[in-house]
């Protein structure tokens, strides 16, 4: 205390000393189960990285570029995997992004104050829906309605093409993708709208001021202010569309192999390990798995890097603009 | 600049009115179409069997989810007790004590990266951790797969919530002689009360849900499991396992687990939205 009152501008507690046992004792407490957080993340580097020895030495780099996946004669490659991770992922950030950019603008901007209330609360509640609920709607209600209306439109639309080729079966990539959306959109939109929130009023009434009309004021001011929070939104969507697992299961059919067609089934990282892990008897299989799993989570890792960097420097250059 | 008339803009503008407004409707109405699904679904599958009966064998009709309702219960309760506290302590260090230090920092960068690690690598890691250690699947395994999903959430959370809590207070309860601890207890966890129960819960709701950690941790069982040893029922799993399977009466289930998992985890929202719109007016 004594310390603070001599640095009136100082906000740090972190200076003030006491030398009671107590003390003592609690601080190390909270340094401790600090530790338990850093220790958790060099055990869960280690524990995926000894687990998956054997897959590492067998394959080397191969794992990561070959296809076949084949547990009857132990050849294991992660690239359909991958591939469908990354596929499903860019079909849901391009649907879900501008989704959510529109709900987003129309909470703020164009709905009633009412209105925009009680969406934004409804909104913010299915962002806390757990996944397995989507999956399960997309399997037994939306894959049907997919493969009854969407997918036969899309081929009447676009022609089969190497996109849209293939009986439109309702489960698949096109499907998984579409989901995750779902399951993302609420999540990004809430934090769009908080953004969007944020953008002083005074700026945005002298560009009405001036004459402009709500789409200009969205377009020029808006949107340029709120730029760098709304990447830090879809970064974070990113993440989560990455790594999701039970919405995916359910809609994309597991299938091994690499397709164009965006109504074929494939699988992803983490639906393999969810259909796969429990049967795996193995212990090359295993190790295989472990190993897509440590790639799954080098992946969300890079990925949070970059978002909490991007964060950080949004932060320092004033906020949003 | 390009010069256009105002009737233009204003055309302009409504027309992109109209296609926000529009794709807006469409993923609110595509939200509440799973909405009513869940709730049309799984209140018909929802009866008394269901809430007080076991399991009954693959493909006969009947039985309930008892076991798996009080064993979700369980798990969520016992990873809350571990992940909480030590989370809670975390926060405490991090907003009370590191705050600018090096240590400080790297704790919350790391726990930014383990907030955005996905579940089923969290299942993952306590599988080869304590599964293949303890020589078996136990809801043990799973409740410590869920704390260490609850863990940088409730560390962080509750650091922000510690840290809105004016400087002045904690000055002036040192200078009356308190020891850190009995300030931090009484006096700055007073201020931030209703804010750090909103973060524990929101942050139980988060991982009252999830699936993909309990996959190969606490597998699943048709029976009664107290002890938490061994396999254990919960709703997630069989949500999982039933609406994968080819019975109808079990996909019924399933819909029914999902509408409790559900309105558990809403209720646990609105319970914590609740006490924040306290904060705010009180």
């Amino acid at each position: 205390m004594a310390v603070d009152a001599r640095q009136p501008n100082s906000e740090s507690a972190g200076s003030r000393k006491q030398k009671s046992p107590a003390n003592m004792l609690f601080r190390a407490l909270g340094a401790v189960c600090c530790g338990a957080i850093l220790l958790l993340m060099a055990g869960i580097l280690l524990e995926l990285l000894s687990n998956s020895q054997m897959s590492i030495r067998t394959f080397g780099w191969r794992f990561l570029t070959s296809a076949a996946w084949d547990p009857v004669v132990s050849k294991f490659g992660a690239l359909s995997s991958i591939y469908g991770t990354i596929v499903s992922t860019l079909i849901a950030l391009v649907v879900a992004v501008p989704m959510s950019l529109v709900v987003a603008l129309f909470l703020v901007e164009l709905a009633p104050k009412k209105l925009a209330g009680v969406f934004g609360t409804a909104i913010e509640l299915l962002a806390a829906i757990p996944s397995i609920i989507y999956g399960m709607w997309g399997l037994f209600v939306f894959a049907p309605f997919m493969a009854d209306h969407i997918q036969p439109a899309l081929q009447r639309w676009f022609g089969a093409g190497p996109l849209f080729s293939g009986p439109p079966m309702g489960i698949g990539m096109l499907t998984a993708g579409m989901i995750l959306a779902l399951m993302i959109l609420p999540f990004i939109s809430s934090v769009m709208r908080d953004v969007l929130q944020m953008v002083p009023p005074v700026i945005k009434e002298s560009a009405y001021g001036l004459g402009a009309t709500t789409w200009e004021v969205t377009k020029d001011v808006s949107i340029p202010y709120g730029l760098r929070g709304m990447m830090g939104a879809i970064f974070l969507g990113l993440g989560r569309a990455i790594g999701e697992t039970m919405a995916v299961t359910f809609v994309i059919g597991n299938d091994h192999k690499l397709a164009t067609s965006l109504f074929a089934s494939g699988n992803t990282i983490a639906s393999t390990l969810a259909n796969e892990f429990t049967e795996a008897s193995e212990p090359l299989y295993l190790s295989s798995l472990v190993e897509l799993g440590l790639a799954l989570f080098l992946i969300t890792a890079v990925f949070q890097i970059i978002a909490q960097l991007w964060l950080r420097y949004a932060d320092r250059n004033g906020g949003a603009r | 600049m390009r010069q256009r008339s105002i009737v233009q803009r204003r055309m302009v503008n409504a027309a992109i009115t109209f296609i926000a407004g529009s794709a807006a409707l469409l993923g609110i109405f595509m939200l509440v179409w799973l909405l009513v699904t869940v709730l049309g679904r799984g209140a018909t599958a929802i009866n008394w069997e269901f809430l007080t009966t076991l399991p009954k064998s693959a493909g006969s009709v009947g039985g309930g989810l008892a076991n798996a309702i009080v064993g979700t219960l369980m798990i969520t309760v016992l990873a809350t007790l571990i992940g909480v506290p030590v989370g809670l302590m975390a926060g405490i260090y991090l907003a009370e004590f590191g705050r600018d230090s090096k240590y400080a920092g790297a704790v919350r960068f790391v726990a930014g990266i383990m907030m955005g690690a996905p579940s089923i690598v969290i299942g993952l890691f306590v599988y080869t951790l304590l599964v293949v250690r303890m020589g078996s699947f136990s809801g043990i395994a799973g409740a410590v797969a869920l704390a260490i999903i609850m863990l940088p959430i409730v560390t962080r959370t509750s650091e922000d919530m510690l840290k809105l809590v004016p400087n002045q207070l904690r000055e002036s309860a040192l200078a009356l002689g308190a020891p850190e601890h009995k300030m931090i207890f009484q006096v700055v966890f007073r201020a931030a009360k209703s804010g750090l129960i909103t973060g524990v819960i929101l942050a139980v709701a988060r991982v009252s849900g999830e699936t993909a950690p309990l996959l190969f941790t606490t597998l699943n069982s048709p029976y009664w499991n107290a002890s938490m040893q061994g396999p254990t029922a919960n709703l997630t799993v069989t949500i999982f396992n039933y609406a994968m399977s080819p019975y109808a009466d079990w996909q019924a289930k399933a819909w029914g687990a999902s509408l409790l998992i559900m309105a558990g985890v809403l209720f646990l929202n609105l319970t914590a939205r609740l006490l924040a719109r306290d904060r705010k007016s009180g």
